[in-house]
């Protein structure tokens, strides 16, 4: 099993989303968070003075799908979130050793 | 109040004592329903500017502040709310001791002596009340300067002395009958509600607390966000809508004199709102909230003192100005340095000193008739300005050097400034035991 965590920008959430309940991603877990890569950060301005803000807000998208399932996954987010402009986000794969799904106590596959 | 700006417009000539008639109102003993319900009114909108103040400042500082922010404006209603009927009240409004420094009249100590008093067809009670709200205001004002960084116990401290200090004598000198700077000149200073007692001198002195404090830790590299823009625009919505109490209220009537300073106070506060805006549209292209509402303000502040004597056309003037220069201000606090984290001298002392000052140049002819009638010979803007001068020059000499000390009284006392732990932690958990919001990261 693969997790698959997406930094994207928040605007693009609804497309992503869509694009992965198209090819069956039964669900997701998305937080709020902050940061910067080669985007460095913005401006802002308050009363008159501006000042850089680093940590820029951007959306994670956290996927948990079989193994075999991921590149397509990865693919369809990688699409679904690209503007082509610098700030479009990163996408981590990691390997899963265990899902147990709490109400059930199903395991692995059958958690997902 | 009738000690106030009505005074102004109804008399030319000195009054040492006792109560001048207002036109329309009611005898002494018989109560005027018409100007009590409204000043009633008055004083919950003036009351209602402290919450205003609390959620304006409040957003406007970062999360871990939040709370004791808030705090800074809501225990001024309980410290200078028992304060002011204690003594307040009667040292302000007392008849001068000798040498004028203060007033005292012992039937106001404790208002022991006031209830059944009806003055000029309102409630004593009533007045005494209304003035007690902008003794609540005033020192709240000053915590815009020293956010996030100061002891509550310092900050209560601070705000008792400055009030006995600074508060006190000024209201007494510029708004009490027989205070020295009421009778100045042909027709006194001109101050409506409060251009020099409450925003210059709190801006003053919010300017000597933010030097002798220093800024806070990391300023201004690190870029200190506002938390939460919206209840600041709530908040200066708020004060908006409360200082119409503030102004008009201040005419202590409810007539022509009340519909000017109304109209006044509208007029200016939109005129300086929307030279902010364009202001910043044409700086940033981007028209910011935080932008607005200072535009607001300093419209606003800068009408306090004068609404009673200008026209629409000299208040749409004010306010543009305001904006305007208190823009400029702004960018000077970033090339100085000095951290008025809030910007209470940045808008309420510069806005509010170009209004008394300014206001010289648009009063009404009819105010001018008056004066000149009084004064025996022809009274000009000039002659006006030297008065208004005059105040500037006393409530900034008082404002300056009583706070400097009441810093080092409070600093060597009980701790002004707060520990480095307490700063970073922030004042809501170090100093109050909470936290502002529920799962919202603390750390900007």
């Amino acid at each position: 099993m693969k997790k698959i965590e997406a930094i994207i920008k928040p605007a693009k959430l609804d497309e992503v989303k869509e694009a992965l309940d198209a090819i069956g991603v039964k669900g997701m877990t998305v937080s709020e968070v902050k940061g910067y890569g080669r985007q460095k950060g913005h401006k802002e301005i308050y009363r008159g003075a501006e000042y850089i803000v680093d940590f820029i807000p951007k959306l994670k998208l956290e996927v948990v799908v079989e193994t075999e399932r991921a590149s397509r996954v990865v693919e369809t987010i990688r699409q679904a979130a690209n503007t082509g402009k610098i700030g479009d986000g990163k996408i981590f794969v990691l390997t899963v050793d265990e899902v147990i799904r709490i109400r059930t106590g199903e395991r692995d596959n059958e958690a997902i | 109040m009738n000690r106030k700006g009505a005074l102004l417009f109804l008399l030319g000539t000195t009054v040492a004592t006792g109560w001048p008639t207002l036109a329309g109102a009611a005898e002494n003993g018989i109560v005027d329903t018409g100007t009590t319900a409204w000043m009633l009114i008055s004083t919950g909108l003036v009351l209602l500017m402290v919450p205003g103040l609390a959620m304006f400042y409040g957003g406007l500082v970062r999360t871990k502040n939040v709370l004791g922010t808030m705090m800074h404006s809501f225990v001024a209603m309980a410290l200078i709310g028992v304060l002011w009927p204690v003594c307040g009240y009667a040292l302000a409004f007392g008849q001068s001791i000798p040498g004028g420094l203060v007033g005292w009249n012992s039937d106001y100590f404790l208002l022991r002596g006031i209830d059944d008093t009806i003055t000029n067809g309102v409630p004593e009670y009533i007045l005494a009340m209304f003035q007690g709200k902008f003794a609540i205001i005033t020192p709240a004002l000053i915590s815009g300067a020293l956010a996030e960084r100061v002891y509550f116990r310092g900050y209560c401290l601070f705000i008792v002395l400055w009030f006995l200090a600074v508060y006190v004598p000024l209201c007494h000198w510029i708004w009490a009958p027989d205070g020295w700077l009421f009778n100045a000149g042909a027709s006194g200073v001109i101050d409506l509600a409060g251009g020099l007692v409450i925003h210059v001198s709190a801006g003053v002195s919010a300017l000597v607390v933010a030097l002798f404090l220093g800024p806070r830790r990391g300023y201004p590299k690190i870029a200190m966000h506002p938390n939460n823009l919206v209840m600041t625009m709530m908040g200066a919505g708020l004060l908006w809508v409360g200082w119409f109490g503030f102004n008009a209220g201040s005419t202590v009537q409810s007539g022509l004199d009340t519909a000017r300073a109304l109209t006044m106070t509208q007029v200016s506060a939109a005129s300086g709102a929307l030279t902010w805006l364009i202001i910043e549209a044409l700086v940033f292209k981007k028209a910011t909230s935080l932008g607005f509402v200072s535009g607001i303000l300093a419209g606003l502040v800068v009408i306090t003192p004068a609404a009673g004597v200008v026209q629409p056309s000299g208040a749409l003037i004010l306010g543009a100005l305001s904006s305007l220069v208190c823009y400029y201000a702004l960018q000077l606090k970033l090339k100085l340095g000095y951290d008025d984290s809030l910007d209470c001298f940045g808008i309420h002392g510069v806005g509010s000193g170009l209004g008394v000052l300014l206001l010289s140049f648009f009063i009404r002819d009819s105010w001018m008739a008056k004066a000149s009638a009084a004064a025996g010979r022809a009274w000009t803007a000039i002659d006006q300005l030297q008065i208004q001068l005059l105040g500037m020059g006393v409530t900034i000499a008082l404002a300056a050097v009583a706070t400097i000390v009441i810093c080092l009284v409070v600093e060597k006392s009980v701790g002004f400034r707060i520990d480095e732990q307490g700063e970073m932690v922030g004042l809501d958990q170090s100093l109050h035991g909470e936290s502002g919001y529920g799962l919202v990261h603390s750390d900007r």
